[in-house]
Formats: structure tokens, C-alpha cells, sequence
């Protein structure tokens, strides 16, 4: 045992020394916050005030297009040449100008005249609140009442509720692309820690170190405290992360998504007082949040994920996955002279893998079908693919069931792993093919 | 003598070949063995079984007495064929990492290996990665950790392969130092030089069979053939004829008037005989008898082994 703990130890220091693990631990946290600061900042940054100059030739709008906190409109009777010219000096930031036959629609009916760009966001506004006037005069006209069109238009809100054996409801998030992303985590973290696990052994064939430590503990302690001593070199990269990440987003989120929030909130009262009251009431109140819809189901569900719940059995699956796979790639690193010689036998260890990738994106659209039942009970892809339904409900039998069957086979494939691992690290010289491999099995 | 290990009808067998077909030996304590045979024949087949890297599929190995088990490990050292090192790693740490393994606590494992890198005047090197040093340097920190735990027993597989002369002597006076100081060795090698030098005993291996076995003397003296050289100045064609009925001429060379001819004496024809046949015809310069060399000695078994006669075999003094 003591044995054991010195190779976890060697293990350990030698990666840990290493500039790339380092570089690697540090820089992912910050390229993944990064990235979405990146994103928010992307969302946020047409937010700076805009004050409109406009010239509206139809008449149309005057009184009737609004403006909002960081929308200002000036209205003008001015020819359209004066506005261009003078209005970065009059401290316009744009010229909007509406022809005559705009209700006639077609291109060069509107246009808008900038020094610098107004952004995304300003423009969807303006189009939409356009649209929006344009629809109601083109309504009227036809003598239709635009109230009455309004009223009949009700979005149907689909709410999910799970029923659970007992019979009773639990309300569930079943945030398919959360559990995708955390399965497709789960998918390059075993092949990452297997592929080190593999290197880690291969080196050791190829230095000719092996014959001479082999000759101190027994093949199968080595190979355990390998495979140990990466996992808990997986265990302290994904603290320090962990971490990193976790400070960075709660950073990023006071600064950015303290507003949207609030909004989000009160929002969900207004809807709770709609449940209440009816739906005529407040219609108005609800329909400023209109284009925020989908940015407020994504928070929503983000916030019903159970995170215990999802980093347990991460923590359970990871460790469950890496051993089985690790263990396997422990026995083709201790067959092959090279990298190159590997290609054979790491291609069928990731066909299984890709398969609970690709079962995972089938979780996405259809979390309870069969195959991903199987998937997820099946040790080859059961890590990936219980990771990426885990947030759609997944009843306590079936990842006993699916975590005992992982745990169970990973004891075979070790104990078969120690096996081929055994004979492979002393062969030298000659190419290994499955056929001798399956040989070595046997040997005493 | 007690012997330290015993193998007893060892049998070991992979998928289409057998390795060791009913090997047994015996290596006394405190001495030099060499384990000896041609590519193939066995030799580091049996060495890991020995270091309990493998088990034997039937038969036996007992160390100091007892049958061999997992607790021996430490009181053996290994410096095998195919040797190598963590090209990362310090060669402190190295050095460390390996004496703990072998079972030497942290303080007890620091204290040798100061002991050993001032012996080998390596105290600056202490810091340096492996893939920093120089061949020869990575082979004295190969020894180093084959002998920091003090085994009873050592064993070499092709000690001498790969190592510059000053490093292979440089070993050599180690392994006879450590046997000097109570240490067995037992090191398997194609050099037979070195055998002749240093071994104590040895036993041969040919085709995963034990074909001889005893001590160096005893075995050169086994195969003597009544082979001598004789050195003469005087006329060969009579001394040809003197000694016609009792020698047979083997080679013979001229060098200026000096013939130096190798003979083999039949039957009960002694030496003595010969010299006073030939003394009336000749001036004597030289008379040795031939002993076999151990290189002469395997050529000749393993070539009887595979059956193959009429090789010409170079005997020395």
C-alpha cells in the first residue's frame, strides 16, 4: 500500500511541475468566462443612448413611436440634406428618415443615417416598433379594430411537470442543452485523463525505466497507482478550476446580470398575478418583456437545475468512467512502442465513446426515448450519457443501477487491464496485435 | 558454503515457445554466478522469474530458505538489460523515488545516496534532470539504484552492454567489492572475459535448458583436450616424424626459422614423452599446455546443442 502512495506520488509531481498542465488549469477557467463575458458583453454593448433626429415624410409615426430609457426621438420637419449635414453638431447620434409611401412598404422606404454605428439592438427596436405602427394603421384602414387582434393573440405557456412513481409532481428544468454541454464535459474529461493515463504508461514502456520498478512493486500496484495518482491529478484540476470559474462567473454576473435579473423577477410576478387575476389584466405590463422571453426561459431553467444533484454525480461518474476507460488505455499504453503503433487499438476505445456523445445530442430532443435508457445504463457510454439527461429526471434505481453496472465493470476491466498490462510492458520490438493481446491474458 | 537461492525444475512457457524447460541451479553466498547462454536461450526468463516479475508456470525458487515471496523484493537489486530512467526527473529525485520503493525510508534512502554520489564523485549532479546527463552518468545512477538498499542479492543482466571501459571496470571492482563485503551476484553476460575474471560459478543455458553447470576452474579442467603449444627453432621435418606416432599436428606457423606447432597428444602419450622425442631434433623455446576458455567452452556447447559440428575453435593459453 505504501508502495501504492509513492507512485500516486510520483505521479502527481511529475504533471504537476509541468507547464502545460498549469498553463492548461489556469487558462481554460479564464478562456470559458472569457467567453461568456464575451457574450453578455455582445448583448450589452448597443446599450449607450441614442438620440434620434427624425424626419418622418408619411406622417405616420409622430406621437406614435415611442422611445425608451436610452431612446430619445426628436421629431422634424427639416429637409432630409439639412439633418444629414448638421446633425452630429446638433448632438444627434442619428437621422431616421420615413419616405411618404411607407405603408406601400418596399426597400429605401426608411433609412437610417449614422456616423457611428447604432448597434443591433437599436435597430431591431426601431424596425419592430415600425412594423408594429405600420400594422395597426394598415388595420384600421381596413376598418379592424387593433385591440381585438391583440386580444385574441395569447402565447400558450407550456409548463413541464414531471410525475414521479409516487404519483406526485416535481418540477423539473429539463434543460436539454445544459445536460448536453455537462455530457460532452464528461466525454473530454475521460479521454483527456485516459489519454494522460495511457502516455503516462507508454513512457515508462519506452524509457526502460519499467522493468527495473517492476522489479520492486507488482505490476498491477504500478499500474493501479497510475491510474490513482491522474485521477487525483484530475481531482485537484478540476478544484483549482472549479474555483477559478466559479469566482470569474459570479464576478461577470454581479456586474452584468444583476438587471436582468431583477427584471426576471418581477416579471414572474407579474405573471403569478396574471395566473390570479386573469389574463385581460396587465397585458401591457407583461408585453415590455416581450423581446427578453427567451434570455428569461434560459435563467429560469438554469435556476431549477439541482447543482448538488448534477456535481454528485459528475464527481460519481467521472471517477466511475475514468477508471473503466483509463484501465483500458493502461493496457494499450503497455502494448504499443509508439504513439504511432496506438492508432489501432484507441480507435475501437473511442468508438464507444463517441457513441454516448452522439446518444447525448439525441438527449436533447428526446430525453426519455430507449436508447438513451440503454445509453445511459450501458457502461461504455453510460458516464456521457446519464450526465446529459441527469437534468430531465432521472428516477434513484436507474443510476444505482447504471453507477453499480459502471462500478462493477470497471473492476473487470482493470483486473483485465492488470492482465495485458503485466506482459505488455516488458515486450519490446515486435508489433502488438490484438490476437497476442488476447493471449497475454492467459499467462501466469 | 550455503546457497543463497535455489531454482528447482522451473518450467516456464509463453503462447508458442517455452522459455525454461525444467531449470534447476543453485547460487552459493557470497559469490559471483554467471548465468550464461546465447540470445534466447533463457536467461532473462528466468531472471524475472527470480525478481517475482513473473511466476513460473511449475517448479520452484527459494531465497535464503524460504520460498520466494513478495518480502524479498527488497533484499534484491536489479539492474536489468533494458534499462532506463525518467528522463524528468531529477536525479535526486530518481534516486529517491527508486531506494523508496526497495523499502528504504526517506532519512535511511538521503543518507546512502550522499554515501554513494561521493564515492562516485556525482555530489554536483544532484539537481541535474536525467536527459541532462551524459550516457556514462546515467549508468552510474543505474548502479546506484540497483545497490542503494544493500540486497543480498544482485542481479545483472548484461552489466557490462553499453557502458565506456572506465565506467565497465568501475563496476566491475563494485561487484566484487559488494561480494567482498557478503553480497551475492548473479549476473548473466556475453562477455565472456569477464566470466573468466570474475565468477565464482556459472551455469549455461541453451535453448531453455540448463547444458552445464559447475565452477569456472572446474569446468576449463573438465574440458581440457591434451592440447599444448610448442615453440622450436631446429628442423620441423624431423621433429614431425619424432613425435609421428604419439601427437597429432593440429595448426602449425613458421616465423623466420621459429615453428610453432599446436598438437594433441593421444593415448597415454604424456609431455614428457613428447619433449624427449623431439629434443634430439630441436632447440625448445616454449611449452604450454592449452586450456580451454570459457568462450571456447560455450561455443562448443551450444554448438552440440544445435547440432552443429565442425566448427574451428580458438584455443588459448
Amino acid at each position: 500500500m505504501n508502495k501504492i502512495l509513492l507512485i500516486i506520488g510520483r505521479e502527481i509531481k511529475s504533471k504537476l511541475y509541468n507547464r502545460t498542465f498549469i498553463i492548461m488549469t489556469l487558462l481554460a477557467p479564464l478562456l470559458i468566462t472569457g467567453f461568456m463575458g464575451f457574450l453578455i458583453l455582445m448583448s450589452q454593448s448597443d446599450k449607450k443612448d441614442q438620440k434620434v433626429l427624425v424626419i418622418d415624410e408619411s406622417g405616420l409615426f409622430k406621437n406614435t413611436l415611442p422611445g425608451n430609457e436610452y431612446i430619445s426621438l426628436t421629431f422634424s420637419d427639416e429637409p432630409l440634406e439639412a439633418a444629414v449635414s448638421t446633425f452630429v453638431n446638433r448632438n444627434f447620434t442619428c437621422v431616421l428618415w420615413v419616405a411618404p409611401t411607407i405603408v406601400e412598404g418596399g426597400a429605401g422606404a426608411s433609412t437610417l443615417f449614422y456616423q457611428k454605428s447604432p448597434g443591433f439592438a437599436f435597430q431591431t427596436y426601431i424596425k419592430s416598433q415600425m412594423e408594429k405602427i405600420v400594422y395597426e394603421h394598415k388595420l384600421k384602414a381596413n376598418n379592424i379594430d387593433p385591440n381585438v387582434i391583440h386580444n385574441s393573440k395569447m402565447s400558450v405557456k407550456l409548463m413541464l411537470e414531471k410525475v414521479n412513481e409516487k404519483g406526485g409532481t416535481e418540477e423539473q428544468s429539463n434543460f436539454g442543452f445544459f445536460g448536453f454541454i455537462t455530457g460532452a464535459l464528461m466525454f473530454m474529461f475521460i479521454l483527456m485523463y485516459g489519454m494522460m493515463v495511457f502516455r503516462s504508461v507508454m513512457e515508462e514502456k519506452t524509457n526502460r525505466i519499467v522493468e527495473v520498478i517492476v522489479s520492486s512493486v507488482k505490476p498491477f500496484q504500478l499500474m493501479l497507482g497510475k491510474i490513482i495518482g491522474v485521477a487525483v491529478l484530475g481531482v485537484i484540476q478540476f478544484v483549482i478550476m472549479g474555483l477559478i470559474t466559479t469566482v470569474l462567473t459570479t464576478l461577470l454576473s454581479t456586474l452584468f446580470l444583476k438587471e436582468i435579473k431583477t427584471q426576471l423577477k418581477s416579471f414572474e410576478a407579474q405573471q403569478e398575478l396574471v395566473k390570479k387575476h386573469g389574463t385581460n389584466i396587465n397585458l401591457q405590463a407583461l408585453e415590455k418583456y416581450d423581446d427578453k422571453l427567451k434570455v428569461f426561459e434560459v435563467l429560469q431553467k438554469f435556476e431549477k437545475i439541482n447543482f448538488t444533484q448534477v456535481f454528485i454525480c459528475f464527481v460519481l461518474y467521472f471517477i466511475g468512467g475514468y477508471l473503466f476507460y483509463s484501465s483500458i488505455m493502461a493496457a494499450i499504453g503497455s502494448a504499443v512502442d509508439s504513439e504511432s503503433d496506438s492508432q489501432q487499438f484507441i480507435t475501437p476505445v473511442m468508438i464507444p465513446l463517441m457513441i454516448g456523445y452522439f446518444i447525448s445530442t439525441k438527449t436533447m430532443i428526446d430525453p426519455d426515448s430507449s436508447i438513451v435508457f440503454w445509453g445511459s445504463v450501458i457502461p461504455f457510454t453510460s458516464p456521457i450519457v446519464m450526465m446529459s439527461r441527469i437534468t430531465s429526471g432521472v428516477p434513484l434505481w436507474e443510476i444505482v443501477l447504471s453507477l453499480s453496472l459502471l462500478f462493477a465493470s470497471f473492476i473487470v476491466t482493470t483486473w483485465l487491464a492488470g492482465k495485458i498490462y503485466r506482459t505488455g510492458i516488458l515486450m519490446y520490438g515486435k508489433k502488438t496485435s490484438w490476437r497476442e493481446i488476447g493471449k497475454w491474458l492467459f499467462y501466469k | 558454503m550455503s546457497s543463497i537461492l535455489q531454482v528447482k525444475d522451473v518450467t516456464k512457457r509463453y503462447s508458442n515457445h517455452l522459455a525454461l524447460n525444467n531449470v534447476s541451479l543453485e547460487v552459493a553466498g557470497q559469490s559471483v554466478f554467471g548465468l550464461l547462454g546465447p540470445n534466447g536461450a533463457g536467461k532473462t526468463s528466468l531472471i524475472r522469474i527470480i525478481n517475482q516479475i513473473t511466476g513460473p508456470d511449475s517448479g520452484e525458487v527459494f531465497f535464503m530458505g524460504e520460498k520466494l515471496q513478495e518480502k524479498h523484493i527488497e533484499r534484491i537489486g536489479y539492474l536489468p538489460e533494458e534499462r532506463g530512467l525518467y528522463k524528468k526527473m531529477t536525479v535526486a529525485e530518481q534516486v529517491m523515488y527508486l531506494a523508496r520503493l526497495k523499502g528504504l525510508s526517506r532519512v535511511e534512502a538521503k543518507k546512502r545516496m550522499s554515501l554513494w554520489f561521493e564515492k562516485f564523485e556525482m555530489q554536483g549532479w544532484m539537481k541535474k534532470k536525467i536527459e541532462e546527463l551524459s550516457k556514462g552518468m546515467q549508468q552510474k545512477v543505474q548502479f546506484i539504484v540497483t545497490v542503494i538498499h544493500q540486497p543480498d542479492l544482485l542481479i545483472l543482466d548484461e552489466p557490462f552492454s553499453g557502458f565506456d571501459p572506465i565506467n565497465a571496470q568501475m563496476i566491475r571492482n563494485e561487484i566484487l567489492e559488494l561480494r567482498n563485503k557478503g553480497a551475492t551476484v548473479i549476473f548473466s553476460t556475453h562477455n565472456m572475459g569477464s566470466v573468466e575474471e570474475m565468477c565464482d560459478h556459472i551455469a549455461l543455458l541453451n535453448k531453455s535448458e540448463k547444458i552445464l553447470d559447475g565452477t569456472v576452474k572446474h569446468i576449463r579442467k573438465t574440458y581440457r583436450s591434451n592440447t599444448y603449444r610448442i615453440s622450436f627453432r631446429g628442423n620441423a621435418m624431423g621433429f614431425t616424424h619424432a613425435m609421428w606416432t604419439g601427437a597429432e599436428l593440429i595448426e602449425k606457423h613458421q616465423e623466420d626459422d621459429v615453428h610453432t606447432f599446436t598438437l594433441k597428444l593421444l593415448n597415454n602419450f604424456k609431455p614428457n614423452h613428447l619433449l624427449e622425442v623431439v629434443l634430439p631434433h630441436s632447440e625448445i623455446l616454449s611449452f604450454n599446455e592449452l586450456i580451454p576458455s570459457m568462450n571456447d567452452i560455450f561455443i562448443m556447447k551450444v554448438n552440440e546443442g544445435n547440432s552443429v559440428v565442425g566448427t574451428k575453435s580458438n584455443f588459448t593459453e
